[in-house]
């Protein structure tokens, strides 16, 4: 469990990036921040492993304050999935899977056997194991990026934008995939995303944000979709738009749910799923 | 010609010898321009006024430097560490710039990432920064090593023996070729001493070369 205590983050030049936050972050489950871009969700993340600290209040993990342990090794505790995978492009994908297991002193060969099992896991081919990142696709880069992540088997598992700068198609491959994992292997995930239906799609909890990580709507996807808590959120989620405002319409074969386009977007079964 | 074939043993003991005295400056000047290149690239405020001192080393004239070291260093004026510490000072001159800019060029994303997954600032720098940095810093070694393979030569001026030797005595005795085999034996250590370290550099970073 990760609990945000009254958090705030000013950074010299005066600007607010998060004031006030609190959050309680349930283990063994996905959260995601969303929130326009500049809302403080990336910064909110990266308190969690001290790349930001913040200037007041306090982040505990499991009830100890992150503040309390080594800022390194706490990274090390922790699983993080950059954008475009982050990879290090001077070493082979076996090794930058094996980073973290390395630099916790763990032996070369073990940490390369290691290694090669969590390439397995992400679904990615043993023989890219020599490669160096940049002979990789963007989505092989963040599978790699995602079983870099996983390897020390660290119990959460933080994850920043990673699937923004991926076509759309690889994008719903990877969120496959992500939810696929997590059904396995039961992390508690941290997740950022400026994309709403991503949010919806991978989170058990969605934490939506405004300005300065200013909580809007905290809830399940489908308690934030039934009641919005404020127009922010009606019109951050689209509940008057798109594939999120839908309408029925009778046809000779049954009642059809139609967008506000007028497009059908699906037929209503009747009956509990 | 004839001059040449009759004195390769010549040539060939001082360029062995124009080496050695080359290779120790190009190694210091690498291994001190790394700590000032990072001091540098980390302080912003003092990169400037760094940077600016650092070159206008380069531009003391050498023999003027060796008239200046001897007292400083309490060595004598014929000594060859004269000569080392000189063309050291030079190496540093050119490489520190380099190191700077080589260590600017990591991009930042990829040092954030080295941070968020637990490397602790020394491990950090030795690497990913450094090792990043290498293309940078490699050809930044390239021009110091040229630089000071041609510059060695000015030792025979204050009576070191390398292929400057043939310079002096070649004009001193009126023998052209032996002038020419100077000039030659400068241009072929310089261009060997280039290549092999760009084969080093591939060895080195193979993470560098194209495709797959």
């Amino acid at each position: 469990m990760i609990e945000f205590r009254s958090v705030t983050k000013t950074y010299p030049d005066g600007t607010h990036a998060v004031a006030d936050f609190d959050l309680v972050v349930p283990p063994h489950r996905t959260t995601v921040f969303v929130g326009s871009s500049g809302c403080g969700k990336t910064t909110l993340l990266r308190m969690i492993n001290r790349m930001v600290e913040p200037t007041s209040g306090t982040i505990e993990i499991d009830g100890e304050s992150i503040l309390d342990r080594d800022a390194v090794r706490l990274r090390r505790s922790i699983g993080y999935v950059l954008q475009n995978g982050g990879l290090l492009p001077h070493h082979r994908v076996i090794d930058n899977v094996a980073t973290v297991l390395r630099l916790d002193g763990v032996p070369k060969r073990e940490a390369r056997d290691r290694a090669m099992e969590v390439l397995d896991v992400v679904g990615l081919d043993r023989a890219l194991a020599e490669r160096y990142p940049s002979q990789l696709s963007g989505g092989q880069q963040q599978r790699v990026g995602v079983a870099r992540a996983l390897a020390a088997d660290p119990n959460i598992l933080l994850m920043d934008e990673p699937f923004g700068a991926v076509d759309p198609i690889v994008r719903a491959e990877l969120q496959t995939e992500t939810l696929r994992l997590q059904q396995e292997l039961h992390k508690t995930v941290v997740f950022v995303t400026h994309d709403i239906d991503e949010a919806f799609l991978l989170g058990d909890q969605v934490v939506i944000l405004e300005k300065c990580a200013q909580v809007a709507q905290v809830g399940s996807p489908s308690e934030i979709i039934e009641n919005p808590a404020s127009d922010f959120v009606a019109s951050f989620i689209g509940t008057e738009r798109g594939a999120r405002a839908l309408r029925t319409k009778q046809t000779d074969r049954g009642t059809v749910l139609v967008d506000t386009a007028g497009r059908t977007q699906g037929v209503l079964v009747e009956g509990a799923p | 010609m004839t001059w040449v074939l009759n004195n390769l043993d010549l040539i060939g003991r001082l360029t062995v010898e124009h080496l050695r005295q080359s290779a120790i400056p190009i190694m210091l000047g690498l291994a001190l321009s790394i700590p000032a290149g990072w001091f540098a690239f980390r302080f912003r405020l003092t990169r400037g006024l760094l940077l600016t001192f650092v070159g206008l080393l380069y531009t003391i004239p050498s023999l003027a430097l060796f008239a200046l070291l001897p007292p400083l260093l309490g060595i004598s004026f014929l000594s060859e560490v004269n000569l080392v510490v000189a063309l050291t000072i030079y190496a540093v001159a050119i490489m520190t710039r380099f190191v700077a800019d080589a260590l600017a060029s990591v991009e930042p994303s990829v040092r954030q990432a080295a941070v968020a997954v637990g490397y602790g600032a020394w491990q950090r720098f030795w690497r990913v920064d450094l090792p990043l940095a290498g293309p940078v810093v490699l050809a930044g070694l390239r021009v110091t090593a040229v630089s000071t393979i041609s510059l060695a030569t000015v030792g025979i001026l204050i009576g070191i023996d390398n292929l400057g030797y043939l310079f002096t005595n070649g004009y001193q005795r009126q023998i052209v070729p032996e002038i020419l085999a100077g000039v030659v034996a400068v241009v072929v250590i310089a261009l060997i001493v280039d290549g092999l370290l760009v084969l080093a550099g591939r060895a080195l970073m193979p993470w560098t070369r194209k495709g797959s």
